[in-house]
């Protein structure tokens, strides 16, 4: 073990590496004007010398001024959509003489390699861990998928202005097992990673990479890049102190503030869905027209749809008030007893991809203010 | 949500369809007739008592399962769908017109008697009413499938789900909700371009912004949509005009009660009917 240093024009190495021992490589990539998550070929395909400008309810990518493979924050995507598929078939079934069949689904689950997670989204795997494999009842798709999963987590040196992990002990230094795990320096004219192993197959890979033991002064720099991430959050205005937030939310149930913000939320769902450990599904279960087939889908669901609440009469949350303060109040506080931890990782996609930039830091100093009133 | 409507009664023969046209363009019986394959299958389960795009077959009610497509708009077509109401055990509205009011409901805010004079050189030929509204403002309806035109997957789903008697899975949430989970980058967020995705009710599978442009809401409002919150971030932080915001929510759906009254309120008129 140790921290070694891979030379930039090396990166397309690491991918190849991984790719040879039967990985399917998924990471970011430009497209449609964001970094997304979908499949590499090479490291070509990565963002090379983009970044992100973020702020509530906008995201637009930039050309950098360098040639950094990893210098933006979180994207649009989280890497749920590979594990906890957006959309899955889970059983077929057929009518037949003996009365009905039903079949089993045969997937084919690819060995993934994730290229680019950070820190959060260690952190929000891990959650999402906790929800689907953690306990006696496991989904199986996702314990499947989870199962080969190999990860090439990568600290964050420059951090967006919606991020704010920091606040939420969950970055914005990779703290969490990985099989590989890198830093980017750009000092002067020079451009590389630092790279250490966190697993068997991790210290493999690394074995065949065109690498060299770092030096004492390579780390540093590496470490001041992360710390440049981390005061860049603390001299941000999302930075909060995160230690009460159940009780401040369990506190404020009926606070004003919950139908401020429902005049604004258009309970349209897409902060649930770009949440990288928001886990809900919804199973939709059909027939063809003759009745004698039936399928049931798995789908994402979210806490603000009124199907999500539906029982017999009507949705139990009928209005926005109650749908954003539930999601609220999961996130950071109901989750704390159902799993042990926030449901909050900090990564900021809630508040960029707010189409009406509600923030939920915001949420919880108004939330706070309203109560000294 | 997925409400459990009148189901269709068990019979020897086969369940009769009938599907109805009002005042429409007749894109949405195209939906039906573009099933092919499965319009097959379908002619195997029910009897297709009445649908005149595709036979001159016409035969007396009772009807197990009436499609209407089509706004209402002249004396005859309020009196036509009471009576299809009467003969229908489970009556679906099928598509923008029918389910509020289609293009045609541009007449809801201004004088029809204007549009007649400046159209036809024979007015007085013309019998029409003031207004175009859906089916549901003069009889009950049993489910709403709502798209401009509709979409031939839901129709199928609408339908075998009326066969089946279970509820139909077309959920009324946000277009948002099929644009993530087709994993499209979102149009207004990237690239500042208005879309009504946020309020309008999902069905296309959020297909203009996956071809990089806003939706303009075919299938219509969503359940609990937020207009005024929509409205005021498009005109201040997208740059949209109010007249973009008022052709956006009188597009095909303009009769809809949410996107009258938004539409009313943007043009600071009033708003009654
Ligand atoms: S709630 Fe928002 S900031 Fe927190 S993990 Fe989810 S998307 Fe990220
Ligand atoms: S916040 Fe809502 S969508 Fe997210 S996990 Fe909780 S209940 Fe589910
Ligand atoms: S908080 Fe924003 S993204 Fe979430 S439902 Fe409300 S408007 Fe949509
Ligand atoms: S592009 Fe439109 S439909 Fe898609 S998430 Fe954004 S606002 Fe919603």
């Amino acid at each position: 073990m140790g921290t070694f240093l891979l030379d930039a024009r090396d990166l397309d190495a690491l991918i190849q590496a991984i790719r040879s021992q039967g990985h399917q490589v998924v990471g970011p990539t430009l497209r449609d004007g964001a970094i997304v998550y979908d499949e590499l070929h090479a490291a070509a395909d990565l963002p090379h010398g983009w970044t992100d400008e973020q702020e509530k309810g906008t995201y637009r990518v930039l050309k950098r001024d360098d040639g950094a493979y990893f210098g933006y924050a979180a994207g649009p995507h989280s890497w749920k959509k590979f594990l906890q598929l957006p959309r899955r078939p889970v059983w077929q079934a057929q009518k037949s003489d003996s009365g009905v069949q039903i079949l089993e689904i045969q997937e084919a689950v690819p060995n993934l390699a994730f290229i680019g997670v950070r820190s959060c989204e260690l952190h929000a795997i891990a959650i999402q861990d906790r929800v689907f494999i953690g306990d006696q009842y496991a989904n199986d798709s996702y314990a499947k998928r989870r199962a080969n999963l190999f990860t090439v987590a990568v600290n964050c040196t420059s951090a967006a202005s919606t991020c704010f992990c920091l606040s939420m002990d969950t970055g914005p230094q990779v703290t969490l097992p990985s099989d590989l795990a890198m830093t980017e320096v750009l000092e002067g004219d020079e451009h590389y990673f630092l790279i250490s192993g966190g697993s068997e197959q991790g210290e493999r890979i690394l074995q065949q990479l065109p690498v060299q033991p770092a030096s004492e002064h390579q780390v540093a720099l590496g470490n001041r890049a992360i710390d440049h991430a981390s005061e860049q959050m603390a001299e941000g205005p999302r930075n909060f102190d995160s230690s009460d937030m159940k009780a401040l939310l369990y506190r404020n149930f009926e606070s004003p503030a919950w139908d401020l913000v429902a005049d604004r939320c258009l309970s349209c769902a897409n902060c649930t869905m770009a949440c990288p450990t928001c886990f809900c599904s919804t199973v939709e279960d059909s027939t063809d027209l003759s009745g004698e087939h039936a399928e049931r889908w798995e789908r994402w669901d979210s806490c603000f749809t009124g199907d999500f609440s539906y029982i017999t009469g009507g949705s139990v949350r009928a209005d926005t008030r109650s749908r954003y303060r539930q999601w609220m109040t999961h996130k950071l506080a109901t989750w704390q007893d159902q799993f042990g931890s926030s449901g909050c990782v900090g990564c900021g996609r809630c508040i960029a991809w707010c189409p009406v930039g509600i923030d939920i830091t915001e949420e919880v100093t108004r939330i706070r203010e309203m109560e000294k009133q | 949500m997925v409400q459990h409507s009148r189901t269709i009664e068990t019979a020897e023969t086969k369940p009769k369809l009938a599907v109805w046209k009002f005042t429409s363009c007749d894109g949405c019986q195209l939906s039906l007739l573009d099933c092919e394959d499965e319009l097959l299958q379908l002619a195997e389960q029910v009897e297709i008592a009445n649908f005149m795009e595709a036979s001159s077959v016409q035969l007396p009610g009772p009807y197990d399962l009436s499609l209407v497509e089509g706004s209402i708009t002249t004396p005859e077509e309020e009196r036509r769908i009471r009576e299809i109401r009467a003969q229908s055990r489970v009556l679906v509205t099928i598509g923008a017109c029918a389910t509020s009011g289609g293009i045609q409901a541009l007449r809801n805010f201004a004088e029809v008697d204007d549009f007649i004079a400046a159209v036809y050189a024979h007015p007085e030929y013309i019998d029409t009413l003031k207004t175009s509204t859906p089916a549901s403002a003069h009889v009950a309806v049993d489910f709403e499938l709502h798209g401009c035109p509709i979409n031939k997957r839901q129709l199928l789903e609408v339908i075998s789900a009326f066969l089946h008697r279970r509820p139909p899975q077309i959920p009324a949430h946000s277009v948002c909700i099929e644009c993530k989970l087709r994993g499209n980058v979102c149009v207004w967020v990237a690239h500042g371009t208005p879309c009504m995705g946020p309020v309008t009710h999902a069905g296309c599978g959020a297909i203009c912004p996956a071809y990089n442009r806003g939706c303009y809401a075919c299938y219509g409002p969503k359940e609990n949509p937020n207009t005024d919150s929509l409205c005021h971030w498009w005109q201040q932080e997208l740059g949209a005009e109010k007249a973009t915001v008022i052709e956006n929510l009188r597009n095909f759906n303009s009769a809809a009660p949410i996107f009258d009254v938004a539409s009313r309120r943007q043009e600071g008129g009033d708003d009654q009917d």
